[in-house]
């Protein structure tokens, strides 16, 4: 049962930072359907940095220093989406759908290169961080507390105060709505989306980092983040574009995910007999139906996906 | 003489040609580059081991054998370039061709090993399946106002852990993959047509190239020639016009999705009726190769026919990083060269107006400057 609720709360924290990083990015009017990759880049990030600390930094050292590396590289990676979508008005599921490709491939590169460099018979795309990991958890009586999740719950604060609190926030969310609009009132649309893009890459990488330190320590890069950024994605849409939602909704499929790894521990799950891969499908399956439900009067932002032109009316 | 040149390069399909080949050289000289950052010594190799492919081996039978190799994952790819390119010319962004031929795997090796049944039933069995997911897509768009893209990720996701399901029921007991076609029900193996022996008895070449080929120039005639096409294409560009014009804009949707996706499910059988792979089924990530159609169809263009050589080329690269020198770098090079490729041809409409933008500046100029002679 705790088991359960650990991993819960772990994967809830993934998705929600995933999402909430989405969420701006939407809300400035860029479609950020390259999640996934931004994710493999900050694991790849934070997986480097855990690597290479020598094992007598302090555990806040280490701590901040992985959450900055996995920033760092999501919020690089994010600007391969920023520059295309914004300054070229390029098709921003195209870009996004070719950063989830070059994520994977480019860390698996660089992991297996880097492997066969120490020593030649390493051909695997895998790092391991057995040590450093230990850092993140505190053990409050057979509940494995990891800090990420106190800073997704922060995250979220964050994120509802500077969005619908902030004068940032809400010219962020005007660009979103109607950019010319918000141009004529004196608003750099341009800088604003770049804005959001970099928080989303900003968050992204972070769920990333956090993502492949949940339950296992080391990462096979070859396999990307297994569709955690496409289901971040979902959960943003579940939670209708607003961050309370957004939490709602991570914390049910996460919970759903959380079941696929330990169903095998509750007897009645067990004698359902049911495949590990049907807790998987879950939360694919709910959110196509609720948004079969309610996107006749969907709440997404309406200028996303239009690459914004001064000169157009 | 100026003046032809002048409207040689304002032709569309000069442009988009001009555009693919320039993502290709960027492609490959940014792919080059990284090469050279982990190892140096080796990166001319590696770029040419991955541009000539099967052209390293210098017997010319091993040449052609492995040509055919490269031909026989064209055909699929070919297929899921062209089911994202007819969707998209009717405005629609298929991101599920991925999981349409994921269902379209496990249809037809359903029905192959499973059922028993013989190869054009699997073929037509797997284009129903893609088909039928396609159209739940666009089922959902027509009536339920659900973002197609949102709704191709979440059914690529659930069809990926559908079929994992369904070919465990098929699969060796040793290991995560299905039977091979061989040994299970020889009659579900396309025909080779003879085509295998051309290519130094590959018996993995058959029907499904001439097939896919085939199919591109349907797809070409539909959309260019015919008043179905027409429709189609009218409702891509504005669907409450087409509704005034008294077209059925949900039929046309659905009906796009569904023809969309019965061409990646139509890849799929081609790829795997052929034998040349087996489905692992602890698979954990959608097969690359409908994101890989996305790549196809914007690098040839969007046109049908540029497709074939588009999804050759991405192939050909594909096939050749399993070339490279494996003591220093890694196979995935080559993913990493195309994923560059897909980025780059999002620049490709602001290639097009920076050109345009060119020429009638020139143009201008040049108006000019005979303004002024007189």
């Amino acid at each position: 049962m705790i088991l359960l609720l650990q991993y819960t709360l772990i994967f809830a924290s993934v998705l929600l930072l995933v999402a909430l990083g989405g969420c701006f990015s939407e809300h400035s009017g860029v479609i950020n359907i390259g999640l996934e990759g931004i994710m493999v880049m900050g694991a790849l990030g934070g997986a480097l940095m855990m690597k290479f600390l020598p094992d007598s930094t302090p555990a806040f050292g280490v701590i901040l220093l992985v959450v900055l590396a996995a920033i760092a590289l999501g919020v690089v990676y994010s600007l391969l989406l920023a520059v295309a979508a914004i300054n070229f008005k390029a098709d921003q599921t195209l870009v996004g759908t070719a950063m989830n490709l070059l994520g994977t491939a480019a860390a698996t590169v660089f992991v297996k290169a880097m492997n066969t460099a120490e020593s030649v018979d390493n051909v695997s795309s895998t790092i391991q961080y057995i040590n450093a990991k230990k850092a993140f958890l505190v053990n409050l009586g057979g509940f494995e507390f990891n800090w990420f999740m106190l800073l997704a719950a922060l995250a979220l604060v964050g994120s509802y105060v500077s969005l619908y609190k902030t004068r940032f926030g809400l010219r962020l969310m005007a660009c979103g709505e109607h950019p010319q609009a918000a141009d004529s009132v004196g608003i750099n649309v341009y800088r604003m989306r770049y804005a959001g893009v970099l928080i989303s890459g900003m968050l992204g990488g972070l769920g990333g980092i956090v993502y492949i330190t949940a339950g296992v320590s080391e990462w096979k890069f070859e396999n990307g983040v297994a569709g955690f950024g496409f289901l971040a994605l979902a959960v943003m849409i579940f939670g209708q574009w607003k961050p309370t939602r957004i939490a709602l909704a991570a914390l049910l499929f996460g919970f759903c995910r959380a079941l696929g790894n330990v169903y095998s521990g509750f007897d009645f799950l067990k004698a359902l007999n049911l495949p590990a891969a049907t807790y998987n499908m879950l939360p694919y399956i709910i959110s196509l139906v609720v948004l079969a439900f309610t996107s006749k009067k969907s709440r997404a932002p309406k200028a996303e996906g239009v690459p914004y032109d001064k000169g157009q009316r | 003489m100026k003046q032809e040149k002048t409207s040689l390069l304002r032709n569309g399909a000069v442009q988009s040609l001009l555009a693919s080949l320039l993502c290709i050289i960027l492609g490959l000289v940014v792919g080059y580059i990284a090469l050279l950052l982990i190892n140096p010594a080796g990166a001319n190799g590696a770029i040419l081991a991955i541009v000539e492919n099967f052209m390293t081996y210098s017997k010319s039978t091993a040449q052609l054998r492995y040509f055919g190799s490269t031909l026989v994952k064209t055909a699929p790819l070919l297929m899921c370039s062209l089911s994202v390119l007819f969707a998209y010319k009717v405005g629609l962004f298929n991101i599920g061709a991925a999981g349409q031929y994921v269902v379209g795997t496990g249809a037809a090796l359903y029905c192959a090993l499973g059922l028993k049944l013989p190869w054009f039933l699997c073929l037509i069995a797997a284009i129903l399946a893609g088909a039928a997911l396609g159209a739940i897509s666009g089922l959902l768009k027509a009536y339920c106002n659900v973002n197609e893209v949102i709704s191709c990720i979440m059914l690529n996701w659930i069809s990926l852990y559908a079929v994992n399901m369904l070919l465990t029921l098929v699969k060796e007991e040793t290991s995560p993959y299905t039977f091979t076609l061989s040994s299970t029900n020889e009659g579900a193996i396309l025909p080779s047509l003879g085509l295998g022996a051309l290519f130094s008895k590959n018996q993995y070449v058959g029907l499904a190239i001439p097939l896919a080929i085939l199919t591109a120039v349907l797809v070409w005639v539909l959309l260019e020639k015919t008043k179905l096409g027409y429709e189609l294409k009218a409702t891509g560009c504005n669907k409450f016009a087409a509704k005034y014009c008294g077209m059925r804009e949900r039929k046309n949707l659905i009906l796009t999705m569904a023809i969309s996706g019965g061409l990646a499910g139509m890849g799929a059988a081609m790829l795997f009726l052929s034998g040349f792979e087996q489905w692992q089924c602890t698979q954990s990530a959608v097969p690359a190769m409908g994101f890989n159609g996305i790549a196809a169809a914007f690098l040839g263009g969007l046109n049908p026919i540029g497709a074939i050589f588009s999804s050759y080329f991405i192939q050909h690269i594909t096939n050749g990083g399993a070339y490279v020198d494996k003591t220093m770098y890694s196979s995935q090079i080559s993913d990493f060269i195309s994923a560059l490729i897909i980025y780059l041809c999002g620049f490709v409409l602001f290639f097009k107006t920076a050109l345009n933008a060119w020429l009638n500046r020139r143009d201008e100029k040049k108006a000019e400057k005979g303004g002024g002679g007189k």
